[in-house]
Parts: structure tokens; C-alpha cells; sequence
């Protein structure tokens, strides 16, 4: 009776918070012999042979885990077939369908003549849906910041004994990256200069030039890529580019709500100096991905730039 | 065109540049803008909705030379300015509130990337608020997601790491069903604005083509964002969430951050879906029983927790049970009490996790209930700001817990269906049983004379002085005029369909 709901109320009008948890039993439990660790299991053992812990059984470890198999299973099969279901209901690909397509087709009829980019898919992602794309980049400084958050440790050390597992100081590498790492830079760089007019943009050619620079850090050590991309260097092109394309697309959405001229010329499609902002918002795309791969590589690596 | 329509943009923009700016600066500057940003945020919200109330109409406001539906579109209206504004409000006064324990949790070095990520979750909660898009809406959901597990994982104790973890791999699932479910939707309708969608959805509803398509994709965007807001069965995350990260992380992550997602489902169900579709209905079902599943579940999951901390936190389960209850009964009225209840719990929450950081403070740092026994009397600014929030959870007249739970009432008894009218009245009634059983209990032990002398008394700060007065304040100023605020919401609801 003593751990009974009205006990426990009287308790409670006594000053005792805790109706629930109960009072406490204290039980005189017999000398624990403390002579070796031996015995003290044998003793241990001893008591859990004649008290063994009450867990109830349907509750045991071991139906729990086949609960939580055959639910989970269960779940799985569910949303399977639903997919499943969903997937065999769903228009056909490449059967016409008028109603679906109005915002495509305007995308492919007028998109060179609105946008001024050769390459559609710029023109979508930077002109029609820039503040998609303006979150975006967002989303990985976001993401470079959280590594920064979790991995770094300003170790002012060298790089943590690692030899046996990395690769800088490997001659092969060292001497085809001599080779490659030009060509991928220059790749990058016209990957993402021509983004507005042919396939490519800031998120490819970014990537491509931040993949050099890990290229580059992998095989000569931090040491070498450290001496021009420093931890001033990395925050301001971080600062700059992010800063100039929130600034410049909240002018233009600003304008474009307001029905303003924003005096920006869209030149002749074709030129590698056309598409109104598309170039220099490719440009700050690029430099933020760059900066986002290079640093979370950075970050994993040793802690510190 | 009126100057305050280019409001939202104008909060979107400063928040990201802000978000900018703190990655260079120190951490007291970073601090200062972040706060100052966050005020001027509330000022153009609120001004949005008071200008919405004022025309009697909501605006459209293209991001861009070319509008809808090829271009991004935001969205003002008085609901969105009203929530808007008080997220803005509520993150300002969090980190205004626990600056100390943001100087305390987290390394010197690292304080400046506290404030900026503080930025981006306003940014986004403000563009998930304000965005006529869903994909808008999915891209900022993934700002907030990273940026809260960052404003988590900061504090750098083992525990916030595996609750980082946990909550980044549930909210990622999330994530991931909601997308589905809009990639699923762009399939049928090939709109991604709202309006449109809703076309695109009303003429598949009457061919009746793409039904199962339709109730899937609908299924996984409530899933989703559902998961995502913590309602039950997937909110066991929420005690090691909120319960081990720094008291500005946990008053931001339940004030404000499950507000936005929830705010978002909303917006869809209304305007893309239409609250009454039969489309809706069995999703609106599923709802309706996890919220009041939630609602009686939270309650006893927080009434067997040892520790201050993990019981305001699990007691959000059950206060967001309450919001799903209304989203699921959906009607007017029930939308309404929702919504009210989406700010009482809003002002609410950050209150609570703040106070009690300071009660924990006195009580030799330990948040276990023994630990605390007479630490209002220790610390009594922070009992007082604390039982004020716990009065509001419990529903005590004259605060804003307590005009919800009456809208709430008034919902579930004009509700037509009976099996789901006493179901909501008899979940209320036990909750709030309940409730008041967990609050009471650690009112009492506040304030009971008996414990541990302190060691040193507490300092006092005008910083959570100013914070917590102006959320108990605008708790009051809504219990007690709760039918003017539900107007205004009505007015908001109506323009939202």
C-alpha cells in the first residue's frame, strides 16, 4: 500500500512533488565480500541466480527487437506500394499534356529573349527562379558554417600524424597533379564563365575548381594551398561573393516588383558578355562553391585553414 | 505601388545580409546586428499585417521582372505579418534572453557563427512564412534544418552532438518525403506556385484524373512537415533536442523554428489544396488523432521527466498536438484556435526554457527537480517569469495558453462530426489536467522554502529582464485581448483561401 496512488496523494498534500515516482523502499542487502574481483562476480552471480531482474516478458529486449523488425518492414511495404502506386498513376513521360506544360513551354519560347542566356537552364535558375537559387547558395554557406561549427579547432600544429593513410608526398600524385590541376582549373574557370551560354553555370564550374584545389591540397599538404588561400582570403570571397549577389538580386527584385528600369543591359545572346547579371551571379555561385568545398575539405582534414 | 508591400523582401534580404555580415564580424557586433535585424524585422512585419488589415486584402509581390506562375512569388497578407512579426519578436528575445548562456556554452572563437546561423533561421522562417512557392518553401525548409542543427550542435557537450545527429537524420527524412511529395504534385499540375497549383489541383479533382497521385503527394507533404514539426509519434527527439542545448538554441528551435514548418503546412492546405478538399480528408484525419495522440501523450512523457529542462521540452509535443488538432478538425474557427495557439506557445516556450535556465543557474547548475526545490526564492525574477509561463501552459485566465484552449473548446463543440468533438473536448480536459499536474508540481518546488542556500546571489541582468518582461507582457496583452487578436486572425484565414 505504501506505493499506492492515495498514498502517494497524501504524500503529495505533505509537500512530496512526486506522486508517481513512489517512495522509496530501502531493503538491507547482504555484505558485498570485497576480496577479489572473482569473487564479487560469483557473488553477483549468486544473487541474480535467486533474484533475477524483473523485466516483464512482453516487454524483454528480445521482443522489443522483433517489434520494432516487424513494424519497421511493415512500414517499408506501406510506403512502397503507395509509391508504387503512385508512380504507375502518373502521366505519362513524354505524352504532350497542354495543361502541365504552360510554365515549360514560356521557359523554352521566350527564355533567350527575356533572360538574354543562350543556356535555358541559367536563364531558369538565375532569372526567373533566382531567389530558389539565391537560397541555395545560402543553404551552403549554411552547411560550411555548420562544419566550421563542428570540425574546427584552430590547432596551430602541423596536420595530425596521418602518414600512413595520406597521400601527400606521393610522387605520382604529385606529378600528375602538376599536369591535371591547370587543365582543371582552367575547366572550371570556362565552366563557369560560359554558364550562360552553354551547359554549365556557377554550381558546376565551382565545383570543378574546388575538386582542383582538394586535388591540389591532397597531394602537395595544406602548407601549399595555405599560402594563398588563407583565413582572411577565404572569408572575404566568401563575404563579397555571397554579399554581391544578395545585394544585387534584391535590387533587381525590388525593381522588377516595382516596375522600375534597372539599367542593366542584356547585350546580344551569344556574347560572352550578355545575360545581364547572369555572368557575375555565376561568378559568386562559383566562388561560394569553390569556398564551400575547399573549406568542409579543410575543416575534415585538419581543423583549421 | 505602396511602399510596405516591398516589406518582405526587405526582412528576407537584411536577414540573409546580416547572415553575411556576422561571418566577419566579432562576436559583439555580430551580437548587436543580429538583435537589431531581428527588431526592425518585427517593425516591417507587423507593419505588413497592420497595412493587409487596413486594405482588407492580401498582395502578391513578384521576385523579379516576371511574374506568376514563371517567376518566385512572395506573399503578404495579416496572418503572415502577424506570425512574421512575432518570430521575429520571439528570436530577438531569445538570444536577448539567454546572451549570458550563449557567453557561457560556446567557445569565444565560434560566437560570431551563433549569431550568423540566428540570421539565416530568421531569414528562413521569415521566407517560409512570407513564400507563394512551395519549391521556395522546400529550399528555405533546408536552411532552417541546417542552420537549427547548427544553432544546436554549437554548444559543444557530447550529448547536443547525438542530439544534433538525431535530429538532422529525422528532419533530413522529413525533408525528403516533403520533396517527394512536391516533385509528385509538380508532376500533375507542372506549377510550383500556389495559386496555380490549387488551379491545376481543383480541374484534376473534378476529371478525376491522377487521384492517386494526388492523395500521395498530399500524404507526404503533411507527413513531412509533420515529422519535421515534432508531432507525435516523431517528436522523441525533443527532450535531448531542447533539453541539452543552450537556452537561446532551445527557446529559437521550439518558439520559432517548428512554427515555420507548421505555418508552411498551413499555407499549403489552405491555398494549394483547399482546407475542405476531399482530398484532404484523410490526411486531415490522420492528424486530427495523431494531435490528439500527442496532445495526451507529451503530457505524460513530460510528467515522468526528472529535469526541468526535458519537461518544457517534451510539453511541446503536446502543445504542437494541440495545433495539429485544429488543423485537423478544419474549420474556420479551429484554424483560428490554432494559429492563436501557434503564438501563445511561440511567446510562451522561450519564456519557460529561459526562466528556467536561470532557476537551473542558482541551483548549483543542476536542472534535476531535487536540485531545484526553493530556487525562486533564490533567483525570485526568474520563479516569477517562470510560473507566469507555466500559468500560460496551463491555460490560467488572462493568459494566452488559455484563450487558445477556449477557441479550442468552441472549435470542438461547433464541430459537426460527434465521435471527433468528444474526443477533442476529452483530450483538452486531460491535457490540461495534466498539464497542470507537471507545472504546479514545479511551481511548488520552486518556490517551496526548503534547499540548498545559494552560493552567490543571482546578478542581475537587464538583458533577460527586458526579454522576459516584454514575453510575459505580450502573453498578457493576448489573454486578456484574446477576441480582438482572433479577429484579426479570422480576417487572415479568410484571405489565405
Amino acid at each position: 500500500m505504501k506505493n499506492s496512488a492515495f498514498a502517494g496523494f497524501l504524500r503529495w498534500l505533505d509537500g512530496d512533488p512526486e506522486i508517481l515516482l513512489g517512495a522509496e523502499e530501502m531493503t538491507e542487502q547482504p555484505d558485498v565480500p570485497r576480496d577479489s574481483q572473482k569473487q564479487r562476480i560469483h557473488h553477483l552471480e549468486h544473487v541474480l541466480k535467486d533474484h533475477p531482474l524483473p523485466v516483464p516478458r512482453a516487454f524483454s529486449r528480445r521482443n522489443v527487437r522483433i517489434f520494432y523488425a516487424v513494424v519497421s518492414v511493415v512500414c517499408c511495404l506501406v510506403i512502397i506500394s503507395c509509391l508504387l502506386l503512385a508512380v504507375s498513376d502518373l502521366p505519362r513521360f513524354g505524352v504532350e499534356h497542354a495543361e502541365v506544360e504552360e510554365v515549360t513551354e514560356k521557359y523554352v519560347l521566350d527564355g533567350l529573349e527575356e533572360t538574354g542566356a543562350v543556356n535555358i537552364v541559367s536563364g531558369i535558375i538565375l532569372d526567373y527562379r533566382a531567389f530558389d537559387t539565391l537560397g541555395e547558395s545560402f543553404v551552403l554557406f549554411c552547411a560550411l558554417n555548420c562544419v566550421l561549427i563542428l570540425l574546427r579547432t584552430d590547432s596551430r600544429e602541423e596536420e595530425h600524424d596521418i602518414s600512413y593513410y595520406s597521400l601527400s608526398g606521393d610522387d605520382v600524385l604529385r606529378k600528375s597533379i602538376m599536369f591535371t590541376l591547370p587543365l582543371v582549373l582552367v575547366f572550371g574557370v570556362y565552366v563557369l564563365l560560359n554558364g550562360h551560354l552553354s551547359p554549365g553555370g556557377g554550381f558546376s564550374g565551382g565545383a570543378v575548381m574546388g575538386g582542383g584545389l582538394i586535388l591540389l591540397s591532397t597531394g602537395y599538404g595544406g602548407e601549399v594551398t595555405g599560402r594563398f588561400i588563407t583565413e582572411r582570403r577565404f572569408k572575404t570571397v566568401c563575404f563579397i561573393a555571397l554579399s554581391f549577389y544578395c545585394l544585387s538580386k534584391s535590387y533587381v527584385f525590388f525593381t522588377g516588383a516595382n516596375g522600375l528600369e534597372t539599367g542593366i543591359s542584356l547585350g546580344t545572346p551569344g556574347a560572352i558578355l550578355s545575360s545581364g547579371l547572369i555572368l557575375p551571379l555565376n561568378i559568386a555561385v562559383g566562388m561560394v562553391v569553390t569556398c564551400t568545398m575547399y573549406g568542409i575539405y579543410r575543416m575534415f582534414k585538419k581543423g583549421s585553414f | 505601388m505602396d511602399f510596405v508591400r516591398n516589406f518582405p523582401l526587405f526582412s528576407v534580404a537584411l536577414c540573409l545580409m546580416s547572415a553575411v555580415l556576422c561571418s566577419v564580424l566579432g562576436a559583439k557586433p555580430a551580437k548587436w546586428l543580429t538583435l537589431s535585424v531581428q527588431a526592425v524585422n518585427c517593425c516591417l512585419s507587423a507593419s505588413v499585417a497592420a497595412f493587409c488589415l487596413c486594405t482588407g486584402e492580401s498582395y502578391l509581390y513578384p521576385m523579379g521582372f516576371i511574374g506568376a506562375p514563371w517567376g518566385n512569388e512572395l506573399r503578404g497578407g495579416v496572418l503572415e505579418g502577424l506570425i512574421g512579426s512575432s518570430a521575429a519578436l520571439v528570436l530577438c528575445m531569445s538570444v536577448l534572453g539567454g546572451v549570458r548562456f550563449i557567453k557561457r556554452d560556446i567557445l569565444p572563437a565560434k560566437q560570431n557563427l551563433y549569431f550568423l546561423l540566428i540570421n539565416l533561421v530568421g531569414a528562413a522562417v521569415t521566407s517560409l512564412i512570407y513564400t507563394n512557392d512551395v519549391f521556395t518553401g522546400y529550399v528555405f525548409l533546408e536552411i532552417l534544418t541546417l542552420s537549427s542543427c547548427g544553432i544546436l550542435m554549437i554548444r559543444d557537450i557530447g550529448r547536443t552532438t547525438l542530439a544534433a545527429t538525431r535530429y538532422l537524420i529525422l528532419n533530413l527524412m522529413g525533408s525528403g518525403l516533403f520533396l517527394l511529395g512536391l516533385i509528385l504534385s509538380y508532376d500533375i499540375t507542372g506549377h510550383l506556385l500556389m495559386q496555380s497549383m490549387a488551379g491545376s489541383f481543383d480541374l484534376l479533382e473534378q476529371s478525376g484524373e491522377h487521384a492517386i497521385v494526388a492523395s500521395v503527394a498530399v500524404g507526404l507533404i503533411c507527413v513531412g512537415l509533420g515529422i519535421k514539426s515534432g508531432l507525435y509519434p516523431f517528436h522523441f527527439w525533443m527532450q535531448d533536442t531542447y533539453g541539452s542545448a543552450t537556452p537561446s538554441s532551445a527557446a529559437v528551435l521550439s518558439g520559432v523554428v517548428s512554427k515555420g514548418y507548421i505555418f508552411l503546412l498551413i499555407k499549403i492546405m489552405c491555398r494549394v489544396i483547399g482546407i475542405g478538399s476531399p482530398l484532404l480528408e484523410g490526411a486531415r484525419f490522420i492528424l486530427l488523432v495523431l494531435g490528439i495522440l500527442g496532445i495526451v501523450m507529451g503530457s505524460v512523457g513530460a510528467m515522468r521527466q526528472s529535469s526541468v529542462n526535458r519537461m518544457i521540452a517534451l510539453s511541446s509535443a503536446a502543445q504542437i498536438g494541440y495545433i495539429y488538432v485544429g488543423i485537423g478538425l478544419g474549420t474556420e474557427l479551429s484554424l483560428a484556435a490554432a494559429i492563436l495557439q501557434l503564438i501563445a506557445h511561440m511567446l510562451t516556450k522561450p519564456l519557460l526554457f529561459l526562466a528556467a535556465a536561470r532557476l537551473t543557474e542558482v541551483s548549483s547548475g543542476s536542472p534535476v527537480f531535487k536540485a531545484l526545490q526553493g530556487s525562486g526564492r533564490r533567483d525570485p525574477f526568474a520563479g516569477a517569469m517562470f510560473s507566469a509561463g507555466a500559468f500560460s501552459m496551463m491555460g490560467i485566465p488572462a493568459f494566452a495558453g488559455f484563450s487558445a484552449k477556449l477557441y479550442f473548446c468552441v472549435a470542438a463543440v461547433e464541430y459537426q462530426d460527434l465521435a471527433a468533438r468528444w474526443a477533442v473536448l476529452l483530450a483538452l480536459a486531460v491535457s490540461t489536467v495534466l498539464n497542470t499536474y507537471y507545472f504546479i508540481r514545479t511551481a511548488i518546488r520552486i518556490w517551496s522554502p526548503i534547499g540548498p542556500a545559494a552560493e552567490k546571489p543571482p546578478r542581475h541582468e537587464l538583458a533577460f529582464v527586458a526579454a522576459s518582461t516584454v514575453l510575459v507582457a505580450l502573453n498578457l496583452v493576448i489573454g486578456l485581448w484574446s477576441g480582438q487578436i482572433s479577429r484579426v486572425i479570422s480576417a487572415g484565414i479568410e484571405m489565405l483561401s
